[in-house]
This record gives C-alpha cells, structure tokens and sequence, in this order.
C-alpha cells in the first residue's frame, strides 16, 4: 500500500450545526490508498458527515479539499455543488434508481457528465463485468439480492473515476450471512481504489477490518482516532471501551485454531483458514476460582486488570496471556470474592467464538 | 340543485311556520281562509322579483298557507314537472313550455295568460358599444349574448332578430335570462335581447333600448295549476290572486303588462 | 371486482376467511350510488336514433372542443401546475399553508363561482383583463382560450395535490444521490425525480383531465356557450337537456364512452398509483 502525499488526498476541517441540538466537528485528513473508518453510534453525526463531504450539506466553517481542489471554504465563499465534486458515494441502502437498468444505473453517473448514451452504457458493462455482475444488465434493482446491489453501488461510485471513494454502511443493508463475503469483494476493491477511502459505520467490526485507521465519533466530535490496535487496547471513552470489551482479536486459523499472538484458541469453526478476526463476547466468558469442571477447551489461568461495577452486571478486564473483557452478574462477582490484582480462571466454549475470515493484518496483542 | 334548494328551504319554512304558529297562535286561527300547508310555485326566472312580492302579499292574506317559490329557466322547470317533482303550481314564461306540459296531462284544468312582457335590448349603462337598434347586433366586433334558443327569451329574441332581417354574430347563448343580463351587467357583453322587466329590475346597471313594435315580440306567460298538485287549494288560490287585480298590479309594478293593456 | 377475484382466484387461499358481511353490504350500497345513475341514464338512450343523433353537427363540435380543451387545460397544468407542486414540496417560505389552501380552493369553490372570479379577474372589465385587453386585444371569455382556462382552475388542484404528495414522499436521498454523481438539478428533475413519482403523476394527470372534460360551471360562467367555440359536451348537454331530450342523453352517453375507455386502459397500464 502507497500513500500518497496529503495534498493529493481528502482533507476535511469543518463545523456545521443541525437544528439548536446538533453540532458536527470533524477534522479528518486521508492520503490517496489510506482507508479511513468513521465509527459512532446511530445518531452520532456520521450521516452528516456524508452529506457535507459529499456536498448535500453546506458546512459552516472550515474547508473541504480533494485532491487539490478546495470543494468548501465558506471563509472564502467557495461551496462547489455535489455535481461538481469528484466524490463517489456508495449510500447506505445503496439508492440505487428503482426505475432504472442495472446498465442505466451504473452509466448515470457517465450520462450526467456528457458522455453519450452507447458510450457509457459500455464502460458500464465493463465495470459490471469486473465486479462479477455480469448478466445483470438489463435487470431493476428490485430484484436484485443485497450482495448484487452493494456492487452495483459500488460500480455506480467507481465508473466515474472520482478522487474519493465514500462508503456510508455499506454492509448493514446485507444479512449476516452475505455480509462477511462481501466484506471481502468491498476489501479488494477499496484496496484497488488508488484515492483516499472513507468508510462510515457503525460496526466495529466492519471499521477495525476495512480500515487503516479509526475515527471514533460521538456526538458530533471525534473522540479517539488510531489503528485499530491502539482504539482496541487503550479505548478512552466509554464508548471505544465498549467496542473494546467486545473482544475482537486478529488471529491466524488453521485446522480448528488460531493462534493469537503467541496464544491458541479453539475454535468450533474449522473451516476457516487464515488470518481471522475473532469476536467473544463478554457475557460467553466465564470466570471461575478455581480450574472449572467439565472441559472447555480454551481455559487459562490471568489476573483482574480492572473491575467496572455496571449496576446489575460487571466488566471485568483481565490481563496476559490475552487480554479479554469478560462481563458477569454483579452477583456471581459478589460471590467468587473478584477484585483487582487477583488471579482467576477463565473459560470460553469455542462455539461462542465468532469467526471472520480477516485481511492480513496479523495482531500485535 | 333545484330539488335539494327545494327541500331544504321546505324544511326551514316549516320551522319558520313552526315559530311563526306558537307566537301569533291566536292570529293565525282567526285568519280570512281556511287554507292550509305548502303551495310550491315553479316560474320562470323573469318573474323573480314580481313572484317575490306576490308571495308576501299571498302568505299575508292567508296565514295558514306557505308559498315556496322554485324559479329557474321554463324549459328547466318544465323537465322537473315532467320528470315528476311535486309542483302545484307551474308559470311558464312562454306558452310552448306550457303546452307540453298540458300534452303530458300534468295540467289542471286550462292553463291562462296572466301577463305579456315585452322584449327590449340591453346594454351596459353608458352603452360604450354605441348600440341603437336590432341592426348592431349583426357587427362581429361587438360582443353579443342571447338566451339559449330553446329558452323563452332566447326564442323571441331570435324571431325578433328574423323580423329586422338581422343574422347576429352570437357569441354566447346563455342557458338562461338571469345569466344573460348578468354578464350584460358585468360589461362583458355590449349587448343581448332581455325582457323589458328585466332591465328594469337592475334598477340602473343595465340601460334599455327599446325594439320597434313591428319587430318586437309579445311574450305571453301562462299560468296553471298542475294535475299532480299536492295541495290543489291553495294552488287554486294562489293563481286566483295572480289574475286578482292585486296581483296584477304587483306584476304592473315590475314592468309586464296586463293582458288588457 | 374484487369481490369476484375473491371468490375465484385467490378462494383457496382465503378459503378461511369469509369477508364481513356489514362491510360487503356497506360497500356495494357505495356501488350502488354510482350505478344507479348510470342505469337511469342508459335506460332512457334513444338507441334507434342514436347513429343520427351523434353524427350531428352539435354533438361532434362539442366532442371535438371538448376533446381539444381538456386535453389542452392537462397540458397546461403539467407546465405550470407540476412547477407549484413542486415550490409547494420543496421551499420552505411564509405563507406557504396560505398557499396551498388557495390551491385547494377550486375544489370546493363552487365552479360557477370559480367562472364569476374568473370573469372579475380576466373579463374585459376585470382586474388584468381591462389592460390587458386594451394593450394586446386579448379577449379570453367568450373564446375557447377562455375554456381551456376555466377548465385550468378548475383542473389543476388535482394534479397539484397529487404531484406534490408524490414529491413529500419520494425519498430525497435519491435525488442526493444523483447529484453527487454529477447530475446538475434539472437533470435530477427529468431523470430521477418526475421519473420516481411517474405513477402519481400519470394519475393526477388522468384526475386533471377528466375534471376539465366534465366542467361545465366555470365554463359556461366565464366563456359562454356557442357551438364549435365554447360548448364543451357538459355545456350542451345542459342546454340540450331543457329543449331535446334525446339528444342530451346521447351526448351524456358519448361522454360516459368517451371517459369510461380512457379511465379504464389507463388503470389497465399506467395508473396503479391510485
């Protein structure tokens, strides 16, 4: 991966208010082939965010620059249309025109710029040809499944060539089950993507295995931004921390285990191989006194980091040998004597342990 | 429309009769006639304002009998009679409307002339048109109105136009009288052919240019008490106080004549 | 309609599930109110007479303007009536409940008022139509321009009210969307939105027209009544209803025909808006 120089990339300094209540602060910079996660819960601004780079929105102050050409900068009077940003947006639930072709769909974006009709309808069908869709052509979006019409937005996004490439949840309009396929097919072609790459979601998951860095935002204001690895392992909010306490963990698989740093895990998933994401969620990892009954696999002996009393539950971080957050009833916690610096047992049964295939990045942890 | 107007105006009138009855109670017992209930008048819009002033002096005479006056263009009136809506009591502003009426056998008895009207121009006040005779009516730049041809008003006004020799440059026939001295009224139209009553119910707004006697047309308006008469009584009275010579000099005063004239 | 396909069709599948009978009652006394009419009106057609009574010069200058003006005054408000809606749907400025009030006004207004306001406005006398008339020689009433118009106020709101519903509902990201891939607004206008609210349009369009090729009160208030210049069939028959019967049944006929084959091939094919 090249990156590029600054200039040549997004970069978006800016204020604007939404009604008294609301006020978005961002200050994002992306260099060309840098993929950028924008990452808050619903209602934290990321929306506006879309909006405003993309030109649907005037910002207040600040400015907005791609790839050399400043795109906002209300101090100087400058606020180019949509039209005329080279920004390619792929939109949450896709909006793809329901009474247009699949050909017609992706060719609006050419058409709108002046090219002929036969000409853009061409460089259409070869874009759906490299995004497999192939045969779709002349088909409504109406009937397409969710994985064809994440493509097809995405193709409309790229035929244009823009300068950034602008994904707004791209996954959380797919099932579950398509949705780790298509986290791939989305992967290998923002990393064919040569501008800067945003991606805004609200899924941690999503964020931590497209991008290269992570913007946390609540509230209209980034939080916390850095790689995955440093949101994960010193979150600094209790939002970040709760995406942390969600365990995620980059790993290798083989055979039914991955190893993760220079620990093993069992998984119940043996058909992944490679490097994977692992996701444990707190409330599946047990703590015990003493080595427990019985023989789950993955079973090791760590200390209490840190005790969060969470009012009927409680967060419990332990350390080495894998720092994991584990949550259990305030009453079991009252029970077993937990407290910080002392040592517990720890159980994960291995068909509570999510798998997703990853994208090379191996942990640090 | 007609009907709903109709019903509900009978509706109203009998709460009027209603009020009317528990406050004078003593009076209305003790009144001329023992006549009783509605009498429902169908007559031709050209007769509003006299018809109007009739039924005052009718209902005066005879406190126990309601007039309920349904006005409208003859031939509309007529369809309604045909058509079977309960009517006592049918002035037509022409006789053919009469006429078919009777050949339906929907009259009672024979029908009677009880005023002629006379046809005159009407013209804007003021007549910026400059229109003096029958002969005007005949320019294609003025704008010119008739009454429908199947109308009363409509029909005489072209027989009189025949008479002069003059083939007018129509630009409406408007469905009725009213209709017709309405747009007259508003300047829209530099001139039509009215009734003389008609002008002179505008009380100034319209200016009258009177038709020569050898081509004007006398308009004979009939009057008849109707075979299907809910209330034959008081429809009989209420056309014997029409040919009353009360009732003639109320019709005088809006300007028809009396047939002995 | 429904009512068969329920007992023909899809009987299997609501097999289970007996209609409720208040409701069927209910519904085909709501049949009833419109067909009754009707059957009144077929039962008097002079049909021996009929081939003659249509091929008179009355009723296919009536057919013919009518045809011509409606079609016109649809034209018409598609030009400046879906440009209101859409000022109506998109601009936020003071007055605008004031504005779409007025808009609705037509449709309670009774029409002959609505001709009588027309008259004060744009007669020869009126407000605009005095200067108006003087500085071009432009005369509306009494001229089929004059139908075509008070078949226009009369008309509009119902393509008005139904456009601009279409556009509060049409979900505007789409139109976001095809800015931000380059489309200036009025190709937004001509390729994403009238496009997605086509069927709402092509229903009011279809509500637009067949009020214009029924007016009759604005009409005959504003325009007057000649043959071949503003006697539309509503206008006609009217007139005809007080003199010839027969002839005012034909032309009702020939406007039940006339309204009923365009309704009906275009619910067949376009209109599933509504």
């Amino acid at each position: 991966m090249v990156e590029g120089p600054l200039g040549e990339g997004l970069e978006a300094r800016f204020e604007l208010h939404r009604g008294d209540e609301f006020r978005l602060e961002l200050d994002l910079a992306i260099p060309p082939g840098r993929t950028v996660a924008l990452l808050g819960p619903n209602g934290a601004g990321k929306s506006t965010a879309v909006a405003a780079i993309a030109g649907l929105l005037q910002i207040e102050s600040g400015r907005i620059g791609l790839a050399g050409v400043t795109l906002d900068d209300p101090g100087a009077g400058i606020n180019l249309p949509p039209e005329s940003r080279k920004v390619g947006v792929v939109f949450q639930d896709y909006l793809l025109f329901p009474h247009l072709t699949v050909a017609e769909n992706v060719a609006f974006g050419l058409r709108s710029r002046g090219m002929s009709r036969s000409n853009s309808l061409a460089r259409a069908a070869d874009w759906l040809t490299r995004l497999d869709l192939a045969g779709l052509e002349k088909r409504k979006p109406a009937l397409l499944s969710g994985g064809q019409a994440q493509r097809v937005a995405l193709a409309r996004a790229l035929v244009t060539e823009p300068d950034l490439l602008l994904l707004d949840e791209p996954l959380s309009a797919l099932d579950v089950t398509t949705r780790s396929e298509m986290r791939r097919v989305l992967d290998r072609h923002l990393k064919e993507f040569p501008g800067p790459r945003l991606v805004i979601t609200h899924d941690p998951v999503e964020a931590f295995l497209l991008a290269d860095e992570v913007h946390i935002i609540e509230k209209g204001v980034v939080t916390q931004w850095g790689t995955p690895d440093e949101i994960r392992l010193r979150p600094r909010t209790p939002y970040a921390a709760d995406l942390a306490g969600s365990n995620l963990l980059f790993g290798r698989a083989t055979a039914g285990l991955a190893q993760v740093g220079s620990h093993h895990i069992h998984l119940a998933e043996h058909g992944i191989d490679g490097d994977v994401l692992l996701t444990i969620r707190p409330s599946a990892i047990s703590l015990h006194r003493r080595p427990p009954e019985g023989s789950p696999r993955n079973m090791w002996e760590t200390t209490i980091e840190l005790i969060e009393d969470l009012g009927e539950r409680t967060r419990v971080r332990t350390g080495a040998p894998l720092p994991l957050t584990a949550e259990v009833t305030a009453e079991a916690s009252t029970a077993l004597g937990l407290a910080e610096g002392e040592s517990v047992w720890l159980a994960i049964k291995a068909t509570e342990i999510g798998v997703e295939p990853g994208d090379g990045r191996t942990s640090s942890s | 429309m007609t009907k709903a107007t109709t019903a509900s105006s009978r509706i109203l009138s009998l709460i009027l009769l209603a009020v009317v009855a528990c406050s004078v109670g003593v009076d209305a017992s003790t009144s001329a006639t023992d006549l009783q209930g509605e009498v429902l008048v169908s007559a031709a819009a050209s007769l509003t304002d006299a018809f109007g002033e009739i039924e005052s002096a009718f209902e005066e005479a005879n406190a126990g009998v309601e007039v309920i006056l349904n006005l409208g263009a003859s031939s509309a009136l007529r369809e309604q009679i045909l058509e079977g809506a309960p009517t006592d009591v049918f002035a037509s502003a022409d006789t053919s409307n009469m006429d078919q009426v009777a050949e339906a056998g929907e009259v009672a008895g024979q029908a009677e002339i009880f005023v002629t009207n006379l046809l005159q121009i009407a013209v804007p006040a003021g007549n910026e048109a400059g229109v003096t005779g029958l002969d005007d009516f005949a320019h294609e730049d003025l704008l010119i109105g008739l009454c429908a041809e199947d109308v009363p008003c409509g029909e005489f006004g072209r027989q009189a136009l025949a008479g002069a020799g003059v083939t007018p440059a129509i630009d409406t026939n408007e469905p009725d009288v009213r209709a017709l001295l309405t747009k007259i009224e508003a300047g829209e139209l530099d001139a039509g052919i009215t009734y003389v009553t008609d002008v002179l119910s505008t009380e100034g707004t319209v200016d009258g240019i009177d038709i020569p006697a050898e081509d004007n047309v006398v308009a004979e308006y009939p009057i008849a008490v109707l075979a299907g008469a809910p209330n034959p009584d008081a429809a009989a009275s209420f056309v014997e106080f029409v040919l009353s010579d009360q009732g003639q000099a109320i019709l005088t005063g809006y300007g028809f004549h009396r047939l002995d004239d | 309609m429904g009512f068969i396909a329920l007992t023909t069709e899809r009987r299997e599948a609501e097999r289970a599930r007996r209609p409720p009978v208040l409701l069927v009652v209910l519904g085909v006394l709501g049949l009833a109110v419109f067909a009754v009419p009707f059957i009144g009106l077929l039962s008097r057609v002079p049909w021996t007479d009929l081939p003659e009574l249509l091929s008179s010069d009355l009723v296919t200058d009536a057919l013919r303007l009518s045809m011509v003006t409606s079609l016109t005054a649809t034209l018409v408000a598609v030009l400046i009536g879906v440009p209101l809606a859409w000022i109506l749907a998109r601009l936020e400025f003071p007055g605008r409940s004031l504005v779409r009030g007025l808009v609705t006004l037509p449709l309670v207004l009774p029409p002959v008022v609505g001709g009588a306001a027309l008259l004060f406005a744009l007669g020869r006398r009126g407000l605009i139509g005095e200067p108006l008339n003087q500085a071009t020689g432009l005369l509306l009433p009494f001229s089929t321009s004059g139908v075509v118009l008070a078949n226009t106020f009369v008309a509009m709101p119902f393509l008005v009210i139904t456009v601009e519903g279409a556009l509060r509902n049409l979900d505007r990201r789409y139109e976001g969307a095809a800015s931000s891939l380059g489309a200036g607004q009025w190709t937004v206008l001509r390729r994403i939105t009238l496009p997605m609210i086509g069927p709402s349009l092509v229903a009011g369009l279809v509500l637009t027209w067949a009020r214009a090729l029924g007016e009759f009160g604005a009409t005959i208030t504003f325009a007057g009544n000649l043959q071949g210049r503003t006697q539309t069939l509503p206008l006609a028959v009217f007139v005809a209803l007080e003199s010839d019967r027969d002839v005012a049944v034909a032309l009702s006929l020939v406007m039940v025909v006339v309204s009923l084959a365009v309704l009906v091939a275009l619910r067949e094919r376009w209109w599933k808006a509504l």
